[in-house]
């Protein structure tokens, strides 16, 4: 395991490249690339990298680099591709067809707030937008977790059990832009995680079948069945994936959330992304103070980890859901699956807060003044716009 | 499988299966059938956009196509057909891959990713059925349906003229550009083999008779190509890397009006046959030039 000082989108860039290139000795890779800020960087990367088996394709779109990968996933091989923000709209009819298709691409969503009006920093607005599409969602906090996530994605997307696509998302700059120290892994090590990429349903011509075709409703129902049941399976496959990965990488990433002194809180935050670091130093400094406060770190968006979510917060009466999205008319998209997830539960007070949007700085104090705001309340109010940028 | 579709391989093994639901005296039908022949036995992979020829494979479980198919996203099929040959080759897989469009895919909403494809030189035998009308969703027009022809979005007869997709794929200097006609078949078949035989972006456009779009009699289709050809609307020719040109066809003086007199959407008063002659005599006075200036010498 190399140990480097990277960024975000190099770590991201690197990780997809070794997951293709271990697919050398099967039906080896292949991806449509297209450059949006600020995820440019990962393309460029994937470019340069002299696969054995493989291609990047330089298209002319959002739209078609998902074509391109589609038509890599449906050949058999491995797929993968990066974009951000209106290119993930852009993309958008192709990110449904890839998950309808059931083809276990991997992409790389660099979260970054939809204009216009224009804006390159972060929020997630882009990937979130994509929330009814048929992909898996990951939420990745640091470097770290965004390499070993996407490594994690390829195992549990290519898993016959699942077949769905991953997103795999990190904030625009914050993470792709700054430096940390990461543990990267070696080709021989990823070549020992990843399975073969075995697409069963590949266009082939032993068994010439039209894959996307017509379907009337009761086939289309049962799609759409089948989809939510694979989307079920993702929690404990996901847990096989974690098993695998310590065997081979000698080190357990956070699964699809991590509760942090939730045991014996009062009142509970929720986090995901860059976010979440920040939340937890501010947990931290108010456990050293006495307060009862706790913290639930947001990975998996989707599937939804209900289950998990409902035993993450023990026994607080406050959550606070700090949402870095708008939902027009509506308020945090975090913030309406929580609420959902938690309903019949009108013991506990559930408050939105719409924090950081168009890239706003969410300092620690900030962080602190919602803390402190949360714990006066007595009655949930709509969701309440948190202003950060000065 | 249906059970009640006969189990024997040579029902199988065609590309276009009998029993489709194509109209009665669909052009694509029988480009379809040409396409399996001209390949010889070879069979491709498929990508097919949203267009009538998706339809024609009819509802899952059951395909009218007999080779693998992709139904790709309205403007996304070169795109998937890049993925599909793209992992072929670096498989050793020869296979050709062939994208089936209609001239909404192509002309259109998919003008974009045909530009790319072409442009990237990809090794795909585009295919494009012209039938100049969306089909498919009942008739409207797109920019290859020609001036002053009415359509249930030109009532009155549409104003703008034919794009010429031709000089477009041109323009990208793909290695191999041909117009096929459905009243030529030995021209038809020597045209797919000789795209097989090229590395690269094909370019296949094939004028595709619809009656239900151009309100003529289904059993026509073949006269009507015929005599767009023999009146010079509709000109065989070929094009190598965009730059040698070879004139296969040329009109034998047929009045446009024997074409158009037989399909009721030419019967809007927009439609101007002396204006039509005046382009045809164009596109001839160009297309003579071209082929003499620059003759293609071999295939």
């Amino acid at each position: 395991m190399a140990r480097d000082l990277v960024t975000g989108n190099y770590a991201a860039g690197r990780a997809l490249a070794v997951a293709g290139e271990a697919n050398r000795h099967a039906r080896g890779c292949g991806a449509g690339a297209y450059p949006i800020t600020p995820q440019t960087e990962i393309i460029e990367y994937l470019r340069g990298f002299q696969f054995a088996k493989g291609r990047i394709v330089p298209v002319e779109s959002e739209h078609s680099a998902m074509g391109v990968c589609i038509g890599v996933s449906l050949g058999g091989a491995r797929s993968f591709t990066a974009s951000s923000a209106n290119g993930l709209t852009y993309m958008t009819e192709n990110v449904f067809a890839a998950g309808f298709y059931r083809l276990p691409i991997v992409m790389i969503a660099v979260n970054r707030t939809l204009g216009p009006p224009w804006n390159i920093w972060v929020d997630q607005g882009d990937s979130l937008a994509l929330r009814d599409a048929p992909w898996m969602q990951f939420y990745v906090e640091s470097h770290q977790d965004l390499v070993d996530t996407i490594l994690l994605s390829f195992r549990v997307a290519e898993d016959h059990r699942i077949l769905l696509p991953a997103m795999v998302a990190m904030d625009g700059f914050i993470t792709s832009h700054t430096q940390m120290i990461v543990d990267l892994p070696e080709q021989e090590q990823v070549d020992r995680y990843l399975p073969p990429c075995d697409v069963p349903h590949r266009l082939r011509h032993d068994h010439p079948a039209t894959v996307g075709g017509l379907t009337w409703p009761r086939e289309t129902e049962h799609h759409r069945i089948e989809i939510q049941q694979a989307m079920e399976r993702v929690p404990p496959v996901l847990s096989e994936a974690l098993d695998e990965f310590t065997k081979v990488f000698g080190r357990r990433p956070h699964g699809v959330l991590s509760a942090e002194h939730t045991e014996d809180a009062e009142i509970v935050l929720v986090a995901c992304n860059s976010m979440a670091r920040t939340l937890r130093r501010v947990v931290d400094e108010q456990r050293s103070r006495g307060r009862r406060v706790g913290m639930v770190k947001l990975k998996m968006f989707r599937p939804f980890p209900r289950e998990e979510f409902r035993r993450a917060i023990g026994a607080a009466t406050k959550i606070g859901v700090l949402d870095r999205n708008h939902s027009p008319g509506s308020g945090g998209i975090f913030w309406q699956e929580i609420a959902a997830t938690l309903q019949g539960r009108s013991d506990l007070l559930v408050q939105d807060y719409l924090v950081g949007l168009g890239g706003g700085d969410v300092t620690p104090k900030i962080i602190t003044e919602i803390l402190d705001e949360l714990a006066a309340r007595r009655t949930p109010a709509e969701p309440l716009w948190k202003e950060v940028a000065s | 499988m249906s059970t009640t579709t006969p189990q024997n391989a040579e029902y199988f093994s065609h590309l276009l299966r009998p029993g489709n639901t194509n109209c009665a005296g669909c052009g694509m039908s029988l480009a379809l059938q040409w396409l399996d022949q001209g390949l010889a036995g070879e069979k491709p992979m498929m990508a097919i956009p949203a267009c009538c020829g998706i339809v024609t494979a009819g509802a899952f479980p059951t395909s009218s196509y007999g080779v693998p198919t992709a139904a790709t996203t309205f403007a996304s099929s070169p795109a998937v057909a890049t993925g599909l040959a793209l992992v072929a080759e670096q498989n050793a897989e020869n296979h050709p891959v062939v994208c089936w469009t209609g001239d909404g895919g192509t002309y259109d909403i998919g003008m974009a990713t045909l530009s790319a494809a072409a442009e990237r030189n990809e090794n795909i035998i585009y295919v494009c059925y012209d039938n100049e009308i969306y089909g498919n969703t009942g008739g409207q027009r797109s920019s290859a349906t020609p001036e002053g022809v009415a359509t249930s979005t030109t009532p009155r007869g549409k104003i703008e003229r034919k794009k010429d997709i031709m000089a477009i794929m041109a323009g990208h200097r793909v290695p191999y550009a041909a117009t096929l006609s459905l009243a030529h078949r030995d021209d038809f078949l020597r045209k797919v083999r000789t795209a097989r035989k090229i590395d690269g972006f094909r370019f296949l456009l094939v004028l595709s008779p619809c009656p239900t779009g151009w309100k003529s009699d289904p059993g026509m289709g073949t006269e009507l190509i015929r005599s767009a050809v023999r009146c010079g609307l509709f000109p065989l020719y070929e094009v190598f890397d965009g730059a040698r040109y070879r004139i296969n066809e040329r009109p034998d003086g047929l009045a446009v009006e024997e074409y158009m007199k037989h399909q009721r959407r030419y019967r809007a008063a927009s439609v101007d046959p002396a204006a039509m002659k005046m382009r045809i005599e164009q596109q001839w006075r160009q297309l003579n030039a071209l082929a003499e200036m620059f003759p293609a010498e071999y295939d």
